[in-house]
């Protein structure tokens, strides 16, 4: 009898008896601490000393009151968008789009605040945020409907939206709601003070969005796991044969999980309008209702892992400013970070139901 | 091949394990088992689910490595590191859930999980010759989909045989085949190792070990409890080795059924999935106090019938089904739950349970009109009293009401889900494969449990696919076959020759009543 011998990997991967808790707990900071270090050494192949450029990412935008205000600033849309994505993403329903959203809330909202601001009074904040609100929920409707229509996918439907919801902002603003008074630049006039979002901390200009955002997310928390409709939620993301056993409405669940997220991106896109930029013009997002997708899943789609992955999100879009303007590195090495983040996350995820074993020799 | 020779004893084994060990974090799968299994020798390897079988054939073909132990093939020490490897050895596996792609040929299946390639006539022509030589008859050229899963099976063995292994295990083979079938296939194993292949044959079916196999290694809780020669054993001795004690029966008591709970009327549903089956004009009636059976091979409409009874499907006229004495046909599955009905589906993870969520969650699922849930709010103590009480009441074996659906075995699973049910006070319960996979402690539980409802009143429905199961707890028995369904009529009249017939489809040859 021959023997046989093969080459074969010196590690093989093998599915636990029980999944993880250790890996649950840990693969979002593992995820965050190897981006860092693969940052590390990509910085130091472009022959940026490592030290200086983590100072110049991660401390020296944060070393002042305006600094930290900027990081609340930007972790609010993102915080929003997330919450409400997570909800759906816990069901199976995956809204790709929050931002198209985000830009249909903003025109909705501020087109309340610019056309009847004045009429409205001390009312005029709280109808743009309700119009804000449901501007984002009528875009995430469509591709509910058309969901529970015609089965079509709300991925593609949702992302498509995207592209439309920007080319409306921009016909708008190049068309119909420019300012007369704006020598021919494509923005709409800005909005009056009694429209805007107060500021929350002297000298930031991070605004009360903030505690909304915040107020949502133990809002969500509470939605999670103390109500019916949230289980229900959960168990159409977990088992969806089970949902269908148990009788729950697989379309309830569609349009509750689009709306939740459409309202929330929306309201992140008028914060945005009435708070920092304070007119409507062509671009009034850098991609928050993308990168809010990633947000998602590095908090594991639990609000509280939102609150600090929002935080982290927004910490790279500020590094990567302030790498752009004293690293003279390309405006990209925010979208290199980010995308690390997300690839060493879904690794590390392998890990909660796989382990790595040596075979026996 | 070797010629047709009586096997001497004595000789070098042709697989021989020593000693084997695999744990899964705190649970030892197997636990220094030796088995030594002859050339030529139809070998049963006997156990409850969850005593190691499945790990130790997953061990032999490579798909897992043992923590510690050897394996010897044919005398030599080998190291089977992955199932390309066990196959070159000569070792083969049919395995019970087949890997086969519906919208591909016969040909095509064979072709894409060969190790070697094969020219197409070539390889027809290979594959009739040993369907011929070992009465395996299938056409190389027919789609899969459409096939039976007897052909499938078929279809399984000869890609096996392709290879000429000199092992073939076989893992619970005759779980979805009918009685004639299951006859057809000790055939052609007898006829294989009567050429020298040796099989190893994974089954807990006690009467096809007896009538089949030379030599039977039994397991329980990942260690050899036993060898023996079935031939010389009774099921009771075999099942003593297997479980470790002595076994109740359940016993079915004459009874005068009620009204009418639970009437199907010209219940006709073409099929959504194209591999799926469409039903065609079932009627059925199932009354208060009895047990109505179905029996059936897997993939004849079961699957269509129940989802259209539980309402996951719904009919096209409201009077197709009527659950105590409403129309229901068009009903959600909320609203057939508020008529009575409870439904134990085949799927426990996943559609009886979910995984992930504890038992305490579980309950909610179908118990929300029970008190779990109140105005919009779950209520999580009621939830975990119910569950604890679900657990105490049907002996399910688990760390507590907080312990994940996916943590217990498969029948313990099945014991809350049954539970569950029963507790949640049906007048019409919906059982479909009550004891598929479940150890035989946990099979008289469930059994127990549906007798003791119909005794309390309940029309029970059970589908299942062991005809043992059905004959002992079933008032009546349908057949199910192509998405008809015969007349069903009382357990007496049927006998396991006329219910394999059914199974073929033929209703009026087997439904023969004894006159009245």
């Amino acid at each position: 009898m021959r023997s046989h011998r093969y080459w074969t990997w010196p590690l093989r991967l093998e599915r636990r008896a029980e999944p993880s808790t250790i890996m649950r707990i840990a693969s979002s900071p593992l995820a965050a601490v190897l981006m860092l270090l693969t940052g590390v050494v990509t910085l130091s192949a472009l022959g940026k000393d490592p030290v200086a450029a983590f100072k110049v990412f991660f401390v020296e935008p944060f070393s002042s009151i305006y600094g930290i205000g900027e990081l609340l600033l930007k972790a609010t849309p993102l915080m929003l968008c997330a919450l409400g994505l997570s909800v759906g993403y816990r069901a199976n329903v995956w809204n790709i789009g929050a931002e198209g959203q985000l830009t249909v809330g903003a025109i909705a909202g501020s087109g309340v605040g610019l056309f009847y601001g004045a009429a409205l009074g001390s009312w005029a904040l709280p109808a743009m945020l309700l119009a804000g609100i449901l501007g984002g929920m009528a875009w995430a409707a469509i591709p509910a409907l058309l969901r529970t229509r015609f089965n079509t996918s709300e991925i593609f439907v949702s992302l498509m939206l995207v592209y439309i919801a920007q080319l409306l902002l921009s016909y708008l603003v190049h068309g119909p709601w420019r300012d007369p008074e704006g020598q021919n630049f494509p923005q709409s006039q800005a909005l009056a003070d009694n429209a805007l979002m107060p500021a929350l901390i002297e000298g930031a200009r991070v605004t009360g969005g903030l505690l909304i955002a915040l107020a949502l997310a133990a809002l969500s928390w509470w939605f999670g796991s103390a109500t019916a409709a949230g289980f229900r939620m959960r168990v159409s993301g977990m088992a969806p044969a089970a949902a269908t056993y148990a009788g729950f409405s697989a379309h309830g669940n569609i349009w509750l999980a689009m709306l939740i997220g459409g309202g929330t991106a929306g309201l992140a896109g008028l914060l945005e309008v009435a708070g920092p930029i304070g007119i409507l013009q062509p671009v009034i997002s850098p991609g928050y209702g993308f990168t809010a997708i990633i947000v998602a899943f590095v908090g594991r789609l639990h609000p509280l892992g939102i609150v600090f992955g929002s935080l982290l999100m927004s910490a790279l879009y500020l590094g990567g400013e302030s790498a752009q303007i004293e690293l003279q590195l390309p405006s990209s090495v925010s979208g290199v970070f980010q995308a690390l983040l997300l690839f060493f996350l879904l690794a590390a995820e392998l890990f909660i139901h796989f382990r790595l074993r040596r075979p026996r020799r | 091949m070797t010629p047709a020779i009586p096997v001497p004893p004595r000789q070098v084994p042709r697989l021989a394990l020593r000693g084997i060990s695999k744990r899964y974090g705190s649970v030892v799968a197997n636990d220094r088992i030796d088995v030594e299994v002859a050339p030529g020798e139809i070998h049963a390897l006997l156990g409850e689910n969850g005593a190691g079988k499945s790990t130790l054939m997953k061990i032999v073909y490579g798909v897992t490595e043992p923590d510690s132990g050897s394996i010897e093939w044919e005398g030599a020490a080998v190291d089977i590191r992955s199932p390309a490897q066990a196959r070159r050895l000569g070792i083969a596996m049919v395995f019970q859930h087949f890997a086969l792609f519906e919208t591909l040929t016969v040909a095509e299946n064979i072709t894409l999980a060969l190790d070697e390639s094969m020219r197409a006539p070539q390889l027809a022509a290979r594959i009739e010759e040993v369907s011929q030589r070992y009465g395996l008859p299938i056409d190389p050229g027919q789609v899969l989909h459409g096939m039976s899963v007897g052909e499938r099976q078929r279809v399984e063995i000869v890609r096996c045989l392709l290879q000429r292994p000199r092992l073939l295990i076989m893992d619970e083979p005759t779980s979805v085949l009918t009685p004639q079938a299951v006859r057809q296939l000790f055939q052609t194993l007898r006829q294989l190792a009567a050429e020298g292949v040796s099989i190893l044959y994974i089954s807990h079916k006690l009467d096809e070990i007896r009538a089949l196999c030379d030599v039977a290694t039994i397991l329980r809780n990942g260690k050899v409890s036993g060898t023996a020669i079935p031939r010389e054993e009774s099921n009771a001795s075999l099942a003593r080795l297997m479980v470790g004690g002595e076994l109740k029966e359940c016993s079915l008591l004459p009874r005068q059924p009620g009204e009418p709970r639970l009437e199907l009327s010209d219940l006709t549903l073409p099929s959504t999935d194209p591999f799926g089956t469409s039903l065609h004009s079932i009627n059925l009636s199932v009354r208060a106090g009895e047990i109505v059976g179905i029996a059936g091979v897997s993939g004849n409409g079961q699957k269509e019938l129940l989802s259209a009874i539980s309402g996951e499907t719904s009919s096209a006229t409201a009077a197709a089904v009527r659950l105590c004495g409403v129309d229901a046909g068009r009903a959600s599955p909320v609203r057939r739950r508020r008529l009575g009905l409870r439904f134990v589906p085949e799927e426990r993870l996943g559609r009886g349970a979910v995984e992930e969520m504890s038992l305490a969650d579980n309950s909610v699922l179908t118990g929300a009109d029970f008190g779990l849930v109140r105005h919009g709010l779950l209520q999580k103590h009621a939830a975990r009293a119910f569950a604890r009480e679900t657990i105490d009441r049907f002996g399910v074996k688990c760390a507590g009401e907080l312990a994940l659906a996916e943590s217990l075995s498969g029948g313990n699973l099945q014991k809350f889900i049954v539970g569950r049910e029963i507790r949640l006070q049906p007048k019409v319960m919906l059982v479909a494969q009550p004891t598929w996979g479940v150890d035989i402690g946990a099979t008289l539980v469930i059994r127990q449990a549906l007798i003791d409802l119909r005794d309390a009143g309940v029309a029970v429905l059970v589908v299942s696919e062991e005809l043992e199961e059905l004959f002992s707890i079933c008032d009546r028995i349908a057949v199910i076959a192509g998405g008809r369904l015969s007349e069903a009529m009382p357990s007496s009249h049927w006998s396991a020759e006329s219910v394999g017939l059914s199974m073929t489809g033929v209703f009026e040859a087997a439904a023969r009543p004894e006159p009245a």
